[in-house]
């Protein structure tokens, strides 16, 4: 039951930190990353010793520029840092620069797909607005021990911007195609890798249930830092049982933070383990409010690529692609780009390029790696393979059989798809004269068939075909086969 | 020129070593004899390295004898407030807290005294972590007014001003969040200046207040300030509140004709409360700029009562989160009696810092509170902008204000120890400045009838530090207060 019951709506907030791909950190020029020794990505301002002082890291600024402009969010002209003062050993300067009240990106919305009844239909969409996106810098990273803990500050100062969500969210599996179409968007545009294991994006929820058919807003529980994309369903499909249950019970929910325990499969009171924070919240005297000018905004503007669910519409329309091969790729920015690459080569079949690069290529990459995808950087082939490959068949060069074959061919070793043919004399036989006389030889070692196929019964022609491409070793063009066959028993 | 190398100032010897009349080996030995002959009766230094120091002599002398020169101060010798990181020298701030912490790493000031030859000799004592107007908040030990042992140098730059007084060194750095340059300044018979907020980098300076602290020169002379603050000022990337601006040639200016400048005198500066001998030698100084053709403008500064509590919820606000990460974590103390992390933090806390740090961490915690901050903190702000524009109104009849530094010359120490207010209502005069981001500087104009040095203040336009300093040398250079270093018996 992700979703509540007919009697009460899940109503579900989402508050996702998303990492983003900077080389720098935040406010300092130490490079940000993953897996380096610990306390190894640090200087005197990530560690907060006494006299340093932040500098803006601009890039940070446009990536966030970039997702507000993606979803649609209005950019504030000037937006401002304040300090959130709290104590806590992962944070080095027990204050986080972050923004309270004139964020970088208010409003927006994102749009989302659940899915459909089965695998090949659409699934319903929804636009799910977001209340504001800020930046902030990341906290260090704290590991228990049995005497003590350890800190490591290496993801100290990272950039992170934080996207609220409005409460719009009514169920577990919309909360997951949020994220889903977060990590889509921001992934084909470069802003963050979005990888929820590598702590890229991580994930609070502020869940609560209603009547259904009301709109009141009741107590709600928090549930921070999921991180990973069962993590979310799991909690928060939990949460939305357990409230319903105390409410049903003629309890009532408590507003607190709740801990999700994945092994237990539930979630837990961290009442009294937290106190209310005042944060205290003022400007950061020790940075200048950022402004954005329209030149800056327009650039930023040209540099976001085609949005997800807008693209897969446009493949759908424009290519009448069916719907499982365009959410294969519209989903996924580098497949998507190697298709609209090789229609550039060759636009005549976009159905056939799609469907190598759905089907062929995908299968081939994860044949060639281990537990995975092959990386596109690695291919042998390039879009430039694939365009060349439809074009033979569109051509009637060679069947669509030959071409799986030289896909395979091709995909190994790098070479273009009509040198393949050319070397191993995979051309389709359409000299017309050749597939004449070898139709008519099979005409007359059939001459029953062949009476049917005059009086009448086309299906008898299908008696030939066999025997036709046998004898041309496969290669004859089908269609050239069925013409001729026709021209010759019928006149 | 006087007699005894200690007592030239930085110009003079500046002039010498030029000459080949003297050596930078010979300056310092002559300077740590000094230290050696007074410094146990006035307590200024806290860290003092000889090797290290004859070591930058002796290279400076090599670069001299080779024809290089790095800056017009090359191999001339500056203290520094023990509050500017210096890479690999204890930072202590005056505080138990850092009572162990060496800094990794070099402040800007720092790395541009360094790359302009000069001699970084020793750290000195001061309030902790700049909150204090005696020194007698150093966790370490108490600094004496050179002029009168048993008043205070004045603070949070004490040891910076009684270093320079005592003739132990002809120039050091100081920091100015309230004042804390300029009342020193005034209590030890020097001249002090605080230049205009982002026109040195704080990039390496432990924060107090971030929108009011200030590096600036404190010297005997005003041509000396000039050279240190020509060294110290600029851009700073590292510093995002620093000001993208061409630093002029503050010595280039000084050399410029005194002009009939308008002197501002703000009426709420001579009000009640301002010591007797304190305001005759003040208005002195405004009749000497009279008589020598400027004109002396009444002024209304009409906020300048509200300048000292909105300094004290400003300042403590920001002091209360730049202080927040002094919690025995990563560096300074960690307290041994901790059971668990918060304890930690209580403990470490607790154990490191002083009394006066933690009244006004607590002063600044409580004003930036939910359900305090609009009425305290946003409030504080508001005025603060009345403060500053009504500077800004009066510079347009006026070059620049002529007021008192200090309402009395230096106190006694301990007389003012238990009575944090009073102490805090001092610094009327200094904290207007900081509250608009103005330069100021003090001059000596005097003494009391007992001996204790008497300074005024010119408070200058914004970035306007050249004019400020002619005016400053105008006077100076018919009087003499400046350069006279009190007589201290040799020994202990």
């Amino acid at each position: 039951m992700s979703a509540g019951n007919e009697k009460y709506e899940a109503v579900i907030g989402l508050e996702v930190h998303v990492q983003l791909k900077t080389r720098a950190k935040m406010f300092t020029r130490v490079p940000q990353g993953f897996g380096a020794d610990p306390n190894a990505l640090t200087d005197p301002v990530v560690l907060g010793l006494p006299g340093a002082l932040p500098v803006l890291n601009k890039h940070a600024i446009e990536q966030s520029v970039k997702v507000g402009l993606i979803f649609g969010s209005a950019i504030p002209e000037v937006c401002k840092w304040d300090r959130k003062n709290y104590f806590y050993p992962d944070s080095p300067k027990n204050y986080q620069i972050s923004q309270f009240d004139q964020p970088i990106c208010v409003g927006g919305e994102v749009e989302i797909e659940l899915p459909g009844e089965s695998r090949n239909v659409m699934g319903e969409h929804k636009h799910i607005k977001l209340t504001r996106a800020h930046l902030e810098e990341d906290v260090g990273k704290l590991t228990h021990f049995d005497q003590d803990s350890l800190v490591d500050y290496n993801r100290a100062g990272t950039p992170l911007l934080e996207i609220v969500t409005e409460p719009d969210l009514h169920s577990a599996d919309e909360a997951v195609a949020l994220l889903q179409s977060l990590r889509m968007h921001l992934t084909a545009a470069d802003i963050s890798d979005c990888d929820m294991e590598k702590g890229q994006m991580r994930c609070d929820a502020n869940v609560s249930v209603r009547l259904r058919g009301t709109d009141v807003l009741n107590k709600r529980t928090e549930m921070k830092n999921l991180n990973s994309i069962t993590g979310v369903k799991n909690a928060i499909s939990y949460e939305i049982r357990r409230q319903i249950k105390v409410v049903e019970a003629g309890g009532a929910v408590v507003q607190e933070t709740r801990r999700w325990d994945a092994d237990a499969g539930v979630t837990t009171s961290m009442r009294g383990k937290e106190e209310a924070h005042d944060y205290r919240y003022f400007p950061d005297p020790d940075l200048m409010p950022v402004k954005l000018g329209k030149e800056t905004l327009k650039r930023l503007e040209g540099t976001l690529p085609e949005p997800v669910f807008v693209k897969q519409r446009r493949y759908i329309e424009e290519y009448d692609l069916p719907y499982t091969t365009t959410s294969v790729l519209a989903f996924d920015w580098e497949l998507a780009d190697f298709f609209e690459s090789a229609l550039r080569e060759f636009g005549d079949a976009p159905k056939t390029v799609a469907n190598y690069v759905v089907n062929e290529l995908q299968r081939e990459r994860s044949a060639a790696d281990g537990d995975g995808l092959m990386p596109i950087e690695s291919l042998r082939i390039a879009p430039a393979h694939i365009a060349e490959l439809a074009r033979l068949v569109e051509d009637a060069t060679i069947s669509k059989q030959t071409a799986k074959e030289v896909f395979v061919d091709m995909f190994s070793s790098g070479k273009m798809p009509a040198a393949i043919v050319k070397e191993k004399g995979l051309e389709d036989k359409t000299d017309t004269s050749e597939i004449e006389a070898i139709c008519q030889q099979a005409i007359e070692g059939n001459p029953v068939a062949a009476q049917q196929v005059r009086d009448g019964n086309d299906k008898a022609i299908n008696s030939f075909i066999g025997p036709v491409m046998k004898a041309t070793g496969g290669r004859a063009n089908p269609k050239v086969v069925r013409d001729t066959l026709a021209k010759l028993l019928k006149g | 020129m006087s007699s005894e190398i200690f007592s030239r100032t930085a110009a003079e010897l500046r002039h010498e070593l030029k000459n080949g009349d003297m050596t930078s080996v010979a300056v310092v030995e002559a300077l740590l004899a000094r230290v050696g002959a007074v410094d146990g009766q006035i307590g200024a230094f806290l860290h003092l390295d000889r090797d290290a120091v004859l070591e930058q002599a002796e290279a400076a002398d090599a670069r001299r004898a080779r024809g290089e020169q790095l800056s017009a101060l090359d191999g001339l010798p500056v203290a520094l407030k023990n509050v500017i990181a210096v890479k690999d020298r204890p930072l202590t701030c005056g505080s138990r807290m850092l009572k162990d912490f060496v800094s990794p790493y070099d402040a800007t000031v720092t790395r541009k005294l360094k790359e302009a030859g000069v001699i970084l000799f020793g750290d000195v004592n001061m309030d902790e972590f700049a909150m204090g107007s005696s020194t007698e908040n150093s966790a370490f030990q108490e600094t004496a007014n050179p002029w009168a042992l048993d008043c205070a140098p004045g603070g949070s730059s004490g040891g910076s001003a009684a270093v320079v007084s005592a003739g132990m060194v002809p120039l050091s750095l100081g920091s100015d969040t309230g004042g804390s340059i300029r009342q020193p300044a005034a209590f030890c018979g020097i001249v002090g200046m605080k230049p205009t907020y982002g026109l040195v980098s704080r990039f390496g300076l432990v924060a107090y207040a971030s929108s009011l602290d200030q590096i600036g020169p404190m010297a005997r002379s005003v041509e000396d300030a000039a050279a240190l603050l020509q060294i110290i000022a600029g851009h700073d990337h590292l510093d995002s509140t620093s000001m993208r601006t061409d630093v002029p040639d503050y010595e280039e200016a000084l050399r410029g004709h005194p002009a009939p400048w308008r002197i501002g005198v703000p009426k709420e500066y001579f009000a009640e409360g301002l010591d007797d001998e304190v305001k005759a030698r003040v208005e002195q100084a405004i009749e000497f700029y009279r008589s020598s053709g400027c004109e002396i403008v009444p002024v209304s500064l009409p906020s300048t009562d509200l300048a000292v509590p909105v300094y004290y919820i400003i300042a403590t606000a920001e002091a209360s989160s730049n202080l927040a990460r002094y919690d025995g974590v990563r560096y300074g103390h960690r307290s041994e009696v901790a059971d668990n992390a918060i304890d930690l933090y209580f403990k470490s806390r607790g154990e490191g810092f002083g009394e006066e740090v933690k009244r006004r961490i607590i002063l600044g915690t409580y004003v930036l509170s939910s359900g305090y901050y609009d009425a305290w903190y946003v409030r504080a702000q508001k005025v603060r902008t009345l403060i500053r524009n009504e500077f800004l109104t009066a510079f347009n009849q006026v070059d620049a204000l002529l007021t008192p530094t200090t309402p009395t010359p230096a106190f006694r120490r301990g007389e003012k120890k238990d009575d944090p207010l009073s102490m805090y209502l001092a610094d009327i005069f200094t904290i207007s400045l900081n509250l608009a981001g103005l330069p100021g500087i003090s001059l000596p104009c005097g003494f009391s009838g007992d001996g204790r040095p008497i300074g005024f203040q010119l408070i200058g336009k914004p970035f306007g530090e050249a004019e400020l300093l002619r005016i400053a040398r105008h006077y100076e250079s018919a009087h003499a207060h400046a350069n006279l270093i009190p007589e201290l018996s040799n020994g202990r």
